[in-house]
């Protein structure tokens, strides 16, 4: 016990530096982000696994020790209390008054083999395991809550089952993300994943054959109060299923209602606007083209973007881009969101030239450009300001490098009413975990034996009947094991049962 | 209409703070009082703790023993403001329910508006089992600061909930939290009581006379215990809540984000503190100051991780 207690408070402590610095698991760009701003700091840090700390070294030891004193304090615990269960009651003690409870009273009417024999009958009504310990006096030795301690043995099981399951469907199942555009498609296969976790024990058949495309993503703000003018309400991604052998369905993912589809659930984590982009090269020739989601940087979708065009010619290209769902300009000239929805879609881009390293192996941040080594075209240092394009408009770059057009989804509105002219994304996580319903199980079964544990009171009652000069002596003795608040009231009240008993 | 019922729970609310700075200030002299009553009875109270000391009916004897020659004005006085202020306070929460459309604790004013008066709610109800009014000051001054700190600093307009919040679980998980925190404050309390009792009754504190009116330091940590129980069970429920509801939102029961390493760090100290009354050893004074630790931890989720660390968990509204 002290061990556990030693180890339950070094977990404690050992899991603390995991919520003040960021983790690989749960956040990934912050983790990038501190070794950008303190390169040494991080190294030493990344030494010591502060970056992984709910799998590093040292946290693992800690719950190993604390899982093996546990199986080491379980066992014999049960094997224990297996043998407890088969003995009887313990001999009826000699001295009452060193007791935790006690009390007496004498009553002339009642023989002691009599009143034993009625204490016998009503401890074991209640619930109580008796025997008789019968010489010169009557006495007879009673015990209950055998189900406080297997509570607690199932509670300590359970936790050991917890981690198993938890081990387990780690490792067997997978999560992977997918960023969906309106009318962009998935399928389940590994190599369709933006990026893909599986587990050390999974294997490509777990990812069962489905299908699905997003048809369209609704966002829903609020435009009543005007406090909160602006504020998501409602997220929907409406979603085209195909499953092996079935129709294919219409389906719906929300913020807290994920879909489940072939032992897998989906879950909507995030979106933004995806703008489709077109980039003509210097020849005229189309040398890009695509919805490019950028990433949300504010409540008001103020978003980011990258584009890379290796295939324009005469030199490859990229841009740096901020996209304004409702673009307003502040004093400093700069620009901002003042809404998430389509009022005043703007879209400024940096423009490079130079040679991308597309080729060198280096595997690349969609969402980041390091402009080093690359020669400005279009704002920033260059001689040219940036480019600011609204849906339906096209520019084209200094230098003859060619043009870019920002597509419209509607080509017939106007900006009298830009919504719907930028494709949306939502970002999917997908996971399959089969131990899910054994984590499950094994909680609620800990759940029970926790309140078994802590609320079933253990004790032992014994009564002992002697003739004495006056009368029968009758005493009642209670003995705690564990917390056992109501003790003394306990055997109060069952003393004054008793007698009431004798006297009928 | 639904701004007028925001502006009458300011109302209530502002109400509550005043009414609970009178309960305080009667709280705080029936301590007082008991100092001067204790002098008087001390020796006497004494050996009656003594005598019958290790047997758990020993609060009930000591207490009618006390009661009698205590004056009871004070105490009573406070407990009728704290009861009229709580009226106040819930009756501001109800409110804000209403102007909201959905259960006022989705920010940070909301949490300890709520949570403040799940605090005094428990420590009024929880005078029905037992007579804890001598924890008055501590509970009322509490209540205080997270309900005046709460409304001056941390007020905001009411906001549609978020689509992340827009669950069930969020009624579940959000309120067994705040009622966990209210049994580990009154268990913290007791704790906290328990260590000067020890203190004075090993003779290193002699002023503060009024500990002698008050449960010896072994019938405090026992009723610290069965307070702290209650409250470790219900924090595991949060635990459990938040995990399946983390699965339904975010896809994963559990990802070490910051306020679930918090809300496991919290359980972790609980479950310590629960073996350290069962070890030799580390009952007593060892096991009041893990419990002390634990609500410390718990003061820390609530102020420190919902402000200042970054998450997943990021409703402080602010
Ligand atoms: C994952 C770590 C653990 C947790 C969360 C945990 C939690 C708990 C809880 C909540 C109780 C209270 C139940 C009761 O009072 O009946 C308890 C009791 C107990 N635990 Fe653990 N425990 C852990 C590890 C261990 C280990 C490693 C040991 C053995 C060395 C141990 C031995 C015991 C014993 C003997 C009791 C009974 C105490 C009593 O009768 O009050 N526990 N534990």
């Amino acid at each position: 016990m002290r061990t556990a207690i030693i180890l339950l408070l070094l977990m404690a402590i050992a899991a603390v530096p995991g919520s003040m610095w960021p983790q690989r698991s749960s956040d990934p760009n912050g983790v990038i982000q501190f070794f950008n701003k303190n390169p040494d700091l991080a190294k030493f840090l990344d030494k010591i696994q502060i970056f992984d700390v709910y799998t590093s070294i040292w946290f693992s030891a800690i719950y190993l020790l604390l899982f093996i004193s546990l199986i080491g304090c379980v066992l014999p615990r049960t094997i224990h209390h297996l043998k407890s269960l088969r003995l009887a009651p313990p001999r009826t003690p000699a001295n009452f008054e060193r007791l935790q409870a006690h009390e007496s009273t004498i009553n002339s009417t009642v023989s002691p083999e009599n009143a034993v024999a009625i204490a016998e009958k009503l401890l074991a009504k209640s619930g109580y395991r008796v025997a008789r310990y019968d010489g010169k006096s009557f006495s007879v030795s009673a015990e209950r809550g055998y189900l406080r301690e297997a509570g607690n043995l199932l509670f300590h099981t359970s936790l050991i089952g917890v981690l198993i399951a938890v081990g387990l469907g780690g490792g067997f199942g997978y999560t992977g993300q997918k960023v969906l555009v309106e009318g962009q498609s998935f399928a389940n296969i590994r190599g369709g994943y933006d990026s893909f976790t599986p587990g050390r024990f999974f294997s490509d058949s777990e990812l069962s054959p489905f299908r699905l495309k997003l048809d369209q993503f609704n966002a829903v703000y609020e435009e009543q109060n005007l406090l909160s003018y602006g504020k998501p309400i409602d997220y929907t991604a409406l979603l085209t299923t195909w499953e092996p052998n079935a129709k294919n369905q219409q389906a719906e993912i929300k913020v807290n209602e994920p879909l489940g589809i072939g032992g897998t659930q989906i879950y909507l984590l995030g979106n933004g606007y995806a703008p489709t982009i077109t980039v003509r090269d210097s020849e005229g020739n189309i040398a890009f083209r695509a919805s490019v989601p950028f990433l949300p940087a504010d409540a008001n979708l103020t978003s980011t973007g990258v584009i890379r065009v290796p295939d324009a010619k005469p030199s490859q290209l990229a841009m740096i881009g901020f996209f304004y769902p409702t673009a307003r300009e502040l004093q400093t000239g700069a620009l901002t969101s003042i809404h998430p929805d389509l009022r005043n879609p703007m879209l400024t881009l940096r423009v490079f030239k130079g040679d991308l390293g597309l080729d060198s192996g280096v595997p690349q941040n969609v969402y980041a450009l390091d402009p080093t080594g690359l020669t400005p075209v279009a704002g920033g240092d260059a001689s040219a300001p940036s480019i600011e394009l609204q849906p339906g408009e096209t520019a084209s770059l200094p230098d003859g490098l060619g043009s870019i057009t920002f597509e419209t989804s509607r080509p017939g509105a106007g900006a009298a009413d830009w919504s719907g002219s930028v494709p949306r994304f939502a970002s999917l996580d997908i996971h399959h975990d089969p131990a899910q319903g054994w984590v499950l199980a094994f909680v609620l079964l800990a759940i029970a034996g926790l309140l078994t544990s802590l609320f079933v009171p253990r004790r032992r009652v014994w009564v002992r009947a002697t003739q004495s000069k006056s009368g029968t002596l009758i005493e009642y003795a209670a003995l705690a094991r564990g917390e056992d608040p109501r003790l003394e009231s306990a055997l109060s009240d069952f003393a004054v049962r008793h007698g009431k008993e004798l006297k009928a | 209409m639904t701004n007028s019922f925001d502006s009458l729970s300011l109302v209530a609310i502002y109400s509550a703070l005043s009414v609970y700075v009178l309960a305080f200030v009667f709280f705080a002299m029936d301590l007082a009082k008991r100092s001067a009553a204790a002098g008087v009875t001390e020796s006497q109270s004494q050996a009656t703790v003594q005598s019958v000391k290790g047997s758990v009916k020993t609060l009930e004897r000591t207490e009618t023993k006390v009661a009698a020659t205590k004056d009871l004005r004070f105490e009573k006085t406070a407990f009728a403001l704290s009861v009229i202020a709580w009226i106040l306070h819930a009756t501001g929460a109800v409110f804000r329910g209403i102007a909201d459309g959905h259960v006022p604790w989705s920010n940070m004013f909301e949490f300890s508006l709520v949570s403040s008066a799940i605090i005094v709610g428990v420590f009024l109800a929880i005078q029905a089992w037992q007579n804890l009014k001598f924890l008055g000051t501590y509970v009322v001054g509490f209540a205080l600061v997270v309900l005046g700190i709460g409304t001056v600093n941390f007020y905001v307009a009411v906001t549609p909930l978020p689509p992340a919040l827009q669950s069930y679980w969020l009624v579940i998980h959000v309120f067994v939290a705040s009622l966990a925190t209210a049994f580990f404050g009154l268990g913290a309390g007791l704790s906290l009581t328990q260590l000067i009792q020890t203190s004075r009754e090993t003779g290193r504190l002699k002023r503060w006379r009024f500990l002698a009116t008050l449960p010896d330091s072994e019938q405090l940590e026992n009723l610290a215990y069965r307070v702290i129980v209650v409250g470790f069970v219900l924090w595991s429920f949060t635990l459990i809540a938040g995990a399946i509801w983390a699965e339904r939102a975010w896809g994963r029961f559990w990802g070490w984000d910051t306020k679930e390493v918090w809300t496991f760090i919290i359980w972790v100290l609980f479950a310590g503190y629960i073996h350290a009354r069962a070890t030799r050893g580390w009952r007593g004074t060892r096991s009041a100051w893990l419990a002390l630790v634990g609500m410390s931890a718990v003061a820390f989720n609530y102020t420190i991780v919902n402000l200042f660390f970054k998450g997943l968990h990021t409703y402080s509204g602010l």
